[in-house]
């Protein structure tokens, strides 16, 4: 009997193909042409739409280059919305590490704060995206997430037996969000503050899943604004216009506060609640707070060592 | 000089000496960075108004005031934490109703009784501690344009909140280090606090319940047929 010889597979060769010779350089040839065609279109085209085509992330611009790019973003914002938006790079203050307190026997969960913010950082109106949610909770239950609404609309506030518990972005240091990121689009400022690079952003939204409060936004549709009511004031890395397809959250208002300002939700509570500060400075309200009141935060169990404190002030 | 004296002396040093000429340094540095922004093809092609600083609207609140615009740079807290004069903004009178002296121009006429005001401050209904509390626990009798303190001393309008801290010393301690109250404008620079009586009525205290802002929208209220995609 014999044996029918394996028919052997056909192996594409290691040696280099050779260069000289007449029929098999197709390849060659087409790999020269599509070479030829990319230069002449890339030399066709002008040094902006080049550089729109090879734009870097934001971590990665030199100063010249983010430069540039920030008047392009500005005539753009110009061209499309009719505005004449600032965008800032202020980058982060050294020996500034911004933390927030919220005192909850304070709180009357009157929303004056989700919609300063909304107002502030140029969210959507419709779709509506909002960072701050005010949680209504029974005080019987204390801080239960199972018995707790953001819906609540009585014709008055405080309703009798409960308390109120805004949640937003909790600034992590260890951020759950930033791990996920398959992109690097997102990442832990210097000053602490988590950051979304909107052009970076591939919308997977791994980040929503991954963060345990709830404060990232998905923009599903462009943003609408109210023209007379876009704020002109903005950073880079935050409320700049967004586009669609991007993730959004709380930026501790990067426009007011590394130019020394409070965030506009300190400025809008109208009991006080909020405090703001720098975290590395022992005389800040921050810090006092921390050293003389009952603080908490949310989620400890998960390890998230959030700079967003809750206290009992009262 | 013992050697830990050291670094308080030149703490001392710097923020007495050094520390004035932090905001001329701030401006030349912001002047630098305009200068930087200015040479290439940036370009706002109208000034920018400033933003308006978010505070809540006046009609939801007690007459507020409306903030200055704050040029924001650091000065060191402690600086302003051990000094017995905060930066607070102009009491809400009602209007017209400051200087006092205008119609109480005579110290010896006053009535101590507590009783029911029928011709003028009608508006004012005493809701504040023990129904025993008089206009004068606080008011000076003899010249209405300044408080008393219940030793005696006399303070302005501006300085209220150490009249309040006579009861509420944990408050006034508390609104001292930035914990309890408000603050309008930098975290570590120019700030207005805004007293006592900024938020609450002196005569009834006790916050009034407030109408909430609008809920957010329910997921099942989201249509996105109705939505004009772009």
């Amino acid at each position: 009997m014999t044996v029918k010889p394996r028919r052997k597979l056909p192996v594409v060769s290691d040696a280099p193909a050779p260069t000289s010779g007449d029929g098999d350089n197709r390849r060659a040839f087409l790999k020269m042409v599509g070479k030829a065609a990319a230069v002449g279109v890339l030399a066709a085209c002008d040094a902006e739409t080049r550089e729109r085509l090879f734009q870097k992330s934001f971590r990665e611009m030199s100063p010249a280059e983010l430069k540039r790019y920030v008047a392009r973003l500005e005539r753009d914002y110009k061209d499309q919305l009719g505005v004449a938006i600032r965008v800032g790079t202020e980058p982060a203050i050294e020996g500034v590490v911004f933390a927030y307190a919220l005192d909850i026997s304070r709180c009357i969960g009157c929303r004056r704060c989700v919609h300063a913010c909304v107002e502030e950082n140029n969210l959507s109106r419709d779709p509506e995206i909002q960072y701050i949610t005010v949680l209504e909770m029974e005080k019987r239950h204390g801080v239960d997430l199972e018995h707790a609404t953001a819906y609540y609309e009585p014709a008055q506030v405080p309703r009798e037996g409960h308390f109120y518990f805004p949640v937003s972005c909790q600034q992590c240091d260890h951020s759950p969000c930033e791990r996920v990121c398959p992109v690097g689009a997102t990442w832990k400022e210097p000053d602490g503050v988590v950051v979304i690079d909107y052009d970076w952003c591939i919308g997977c939204r791994y980040c929503m899943a991954a963060c345990p409060y709830g404060a990232r936004h998905f923009n599903w549709a462009t943003p609408k604004i109210p023209k007379d009511q876009i704020n002109p004031n903005t950073h880079i890395l935050g409320n700049r216009p967004r586009p669609k397809g991007v993730v959004e959250k709380c930026h501790f208002c990067l426009h007011r506060t590394r130019n020394g300002r409070y965030p506009a939700c300190v400025e809008a509570c109208p009991v006080g609640a909020r405090k703001f500060g720098n975290l590395l400075d022992p005389n800040s309200e921050i810090r006092q707070v921390i050293d003389t009141k009952r603080i908490f935060v949310l989620k400890e169990e998960l390890d998230t060592s959030p700079k967003f404190f809750y206290f009992y002030g009262a | 000089m013992r050697r830990d004296d050291l670094p308080t002396t030149l703490r001392r040093v710097v923020s007495r000496w050094l520390m004035p000429l932090v905001p001329i340094a701030a401006t030349a540095s912001a002047c630098s960075q305009e200068a930087r922004f200015d040479d290439g093809d940036l370009q706002i092609t109208e000034p920018l108004a400033a933003p308006a600083p978010a505070v809540p609207n006046p009609a939801d609140l007690q007459p507020l005031l409306v903030p200055p615009i704050f040029e924001c740079h650091a000065v060191r807290s402690d600086d302003s934490m051990g000094a017995e004069q905060y930066p607070v903004p102009k009491p809400p009178f009602s209007n017209g109703i400051f200087p006092c002296t205008r119609c109480h121009d005579k110290p010896d006429d006053f009535n101590p009784r507590p009783r029911n005001l029928v011709a003028v401050h009608q508006d004012i209904k005493l809701a504040h501690g023990s129904r025993e509390q008089w206009c004068y626990d606080c008011h000076n009798p003899t010249h209405r344009d300044e408080l008393r303190l219940a030793g005696g001393r006399l303070v302005s309008f501006e300085a209220s909140y150490e009249l309040c801290g006579q009861c509420h010393g944990e408050k006034l301690r508390d609104w001292r280090r930035g914990v309890h109250g408000r603050r309008i404008g930098c975290w570590n620079g120019e700030r207005q606090y805004l007293l006592c009586v900024n938020c609450h009525n002196p005569h009834a205290p006790k916050f009034k319940p407030m109408h909430p802002r609008p809920r957010p929208t329910r997921p099942s209220e989201i249509h996105f047929d109705q939505r004009s995609e772009s």
